[in-house]
């Protein structure tokens, strides 16, 4: 499993990097391995405002449909469309080209209640226990 | 009343294999599977010669009209681009050619969980083809259709009296209508009360379709999570219960196979807040003669007269999905009800806190013809077998397997079916797609396989009544074959399916790149 010390973590899986107020936001290496090949994504329309653990969007694979939820209050501000043609991207390259939702984040000290990389190992662990 | 937790300890005992059958992989062959001519049949666009025909019409003895007189022109084609043109036998060979690439159950054990695809008895199909049920049109006046509408009277009532509810309305299409119909109803239960509220709760170990059913009534869903032993606990409905809750929507026996066994301190706690609580009934086959959801604080509840009742499903069909009520509901069924009028049935419209209709005419009337035969042929003595054989069956396949497979949930038996995963064959890089394309190699329609979406990597087996002791052992004797191949020669199962038309499909490229329809190149 793949993960990145510069971000934070869901417990659904989602990534997100704060840059000043600005969260990029992407499903994690172990989401895209579980998920498999994903063949649909559909993704939020900019300018919405979304609440935490709210739906931003939906991944499909061969296996499952499932919803990318918010991991913080905000607003979209920009969507990477690129992935309508290539879903594909998001089982190669989760946490760079794949970027799903960029947000305007509301408070960015909501962050806080994230896991950290070496948290979201430990989760994973426990998880697949 | 039976006990409402069915007892499984008279099972226990039996689902032990008296004698281990020995496992002679090798020099027995395993399951029906075999390989054999298998002939190829291109499309009929594609077989298509300018001029041929099936049929040869008589000289017209009248004046020739223009079609356009009968038919406004915005209907009519100019031309149809590469429509077929073929003889008979063309046709015929095309058809059962196709036919000859399929598997129903009529060909061999279909174990899909939470599915019930049960055998459809011969019978059923004999009654529903008789001319007064087969040939009568829905828009016959109520008096020359009085034994179609008597019959679907005494179904809704055997309905009634099998589930422990008050009232049935039989006009849902399919299992997913009647959810949104049983949603609907308790939308205008709240609604009538002043405040249709807001949200309803569903477990993560019930049905993929309760979600979508919600929404589209109108709710927000409130996803709860299931405790560790595999069931939705009182304790978290408690915690989550507020007044804008309409309704708490579980499946029982969730898609785990286990028995909700708290669903009585459940429904105290939601009918407390004001709310209601709806079981889909998708699984009812593991009760049936056992208990009856009515009992254990149920208030609306659709049934799958295609799994649980026999009729047709998984490519037949279609389905037929009844909703069921508690008596303070029924004001609010879809028009029209049938009443007794007299000695004989009318259709009453005049229902003024109906949700109305939710489809035309009276439903899948031919399903139901099915169904009624098929609960008059069993009765009361046969339907009380339906549910423990069904668990029976479902739990020799579990303890059979237990030594092969993972099963995550293991603390008890299971009900209607089993659910095991690919973690033992993980690390000989196999996984659950895997076994099921090389269960297809053995001659078996392959489990439900990703679902329920708790149970990583899930295979759910529900092998229904009908299965013989025969060939549910027929069944796990291939199952058992396919774990030692993961071990001994894994890239036989990447490989695999190897017997079928077809071998294993690019489902990515075909799910990223959608044909659905011929187009002439």
């Amino acid at each position: 499993m793949n993960v990145q010390a510069d971000l934070k973590y869901t417990k659904d899986h989602e990534w997100i990097r704060l840059e000043g107020k600005q969260g990029t936001i992407g499903i994690t290496d172990h989401a895209q391995e579980e998920l498999g090949d994903i063949v649909y994504v559909e993704l939020p329309a900019v300018g919405q405002q979304i609440q935490k653990s709210k739906s931003l969007g939906v991944v499909e694979s061969v296996k499952a449909v499932s919803e990318i939820l918010a991991p913080v209050n905000g607003k979209v501000v920009e969507v990477n469309s690129a992935l309508n043609g290539k879903p594909e991207q998001i089982n190669q390259d989760p946490y760079g080209k794949a970027w799903m939702v960029k947000m305007e984040v509301a408070n960015p000290s909501d962050l806080d209640d994230l896991m950290n990389v070496e948290d979201y190992k430990k989760y994973v662990q426990e998880e697949k226990a | 009343m039976p006990e409402l937790t069915p007892s499984l300890t008279s099972f226990k005992e039996r689902v032990h294999p008296m004698s281990k059958p020995e496992e002679k992989t090798k020099e027995k062959k395993v399951g029906p599977g075999r390989s054999g001519l298998q002939l190829e049949e291109p499309l009929l666009f594609e077989q298509s010669q300018k001029g041929r025909r099936a049929d040869s019409l008589p000289k017209l003895d009248v004046e020739a009209q223009p079609i356009e007189r009968w038919i406004p022109s915005a209907y009519l084609r100019q031309e149809i681009e590469g429509f077929p043109e073929l003889s008979e036998p063309q046709v015929i060979r095309h058809f059962t050619r196709m036919s000859q690439w399929n598997y129903g159950i009529d060909l061999g054990a279909y174990p899909l969980g939470s599915c019930t695809m049960k055998y459809n008895p011969r019978l059923n199909e004999e009654i529903a083809r008789l001319a007064g049920f087969a040939h009568l049109h829905p828009l016959v006046p109520e008096t020359l259709a009085q034994g179609a509408l008597q019959l679907m009277w005494e179904l809704e009532g055997f309905l009634s009296e099998i589930t422990g509810m008050e009232a049935v309305s039989l006009q849902p299409s399919a299992g997913a209508q009647g959810e949104l119909t049983g949603l609907k109803i308790i939308r205008r239960y709240h609604e009538q009360k002043g405040n249709p509220r807001k949200k309803v709760i569903v477990p993560d170990s019930a049905h993929g379709t309760n979600p979508a059913s919600c929404a589209l009534a109108g709710y927000e869903v409130m996803e709860e999570f299931i405790g560790k032993k595999g069931i939705l606990e009182a304790k978290t409905v408690a915690e989550r219960m507020n007044e804008e809750v309409a309704a708490v929507m579980l499946t029982n026996p969730n898609t785990l196979g286990l028995f909700e066994k708290e669903i009585l301190e459940i429904s105290e706690i939601v009918h407390r807040k004001g709310g209601l609580v709806y079981c889909d009934g998708a699984n009812l086959n593991a009760m049936l003669g056992v208990c009856k959801p009515g009992k254990m604080g149920v208030d609306v509840i659709q049934l799958n007269l295609h799994k649980t009742f026999s009729t047709p499903h998984g490519g037949g069909g279609p389905g037929s999905g009844p909703v069921a009520v508690k008596k303070g509901l029924e004001p609010f069924l879809p028009i029209p009800r049938i009443v007794k009028k007299g000695t004989g049935f009318a259709l009453n419209f005049d229902r003024p806190q109906s949700i109305g209709r939710v489809r035309s005419f009276f439903g899948n009337f031919g399903m139901m013809v099915r169904a009624y035969a098929y609960i008059r042929t069993l009765g009361c003595e046969g339907l009380a077998q339906v549910g423990p054989l069904a668990v029976l069956n479902a739990n020799y396949i579990r303890e059979r397997l237990r030594p092969y497979y993972h099963l995550p949930y293991d603390h008890e038996p299971c009900m209607h079916e089993c659910v095991f995963t690919d973690k033992n064959q993980e690390t000989y890089g196999i996984t659950t797609l895997d076994i099921a394309k090389r269960l297809l190699d053995y001659g078996f329609h392959p489990p439900t396989i990703y679902f329920p979406l708790v149970v990583s990597g899930a295979l759910m087996i529900e092998p229904t009544e009908t299965e013989s002791p025969e060939s549910v052992e027929e069944f796990v004797q291939a199952m058992i074959a396919i774990a030692k191949e993961a071990e001994t020669n894994p890239q036989l199962l990447k490989d695999a399916p190897h017997r079928t038309k077809v071998r294993r499909l690019d489902e990515v490229k075909a799910a990223r790149e959608l044909k659905l329809r011929w187009q002439s190149t």
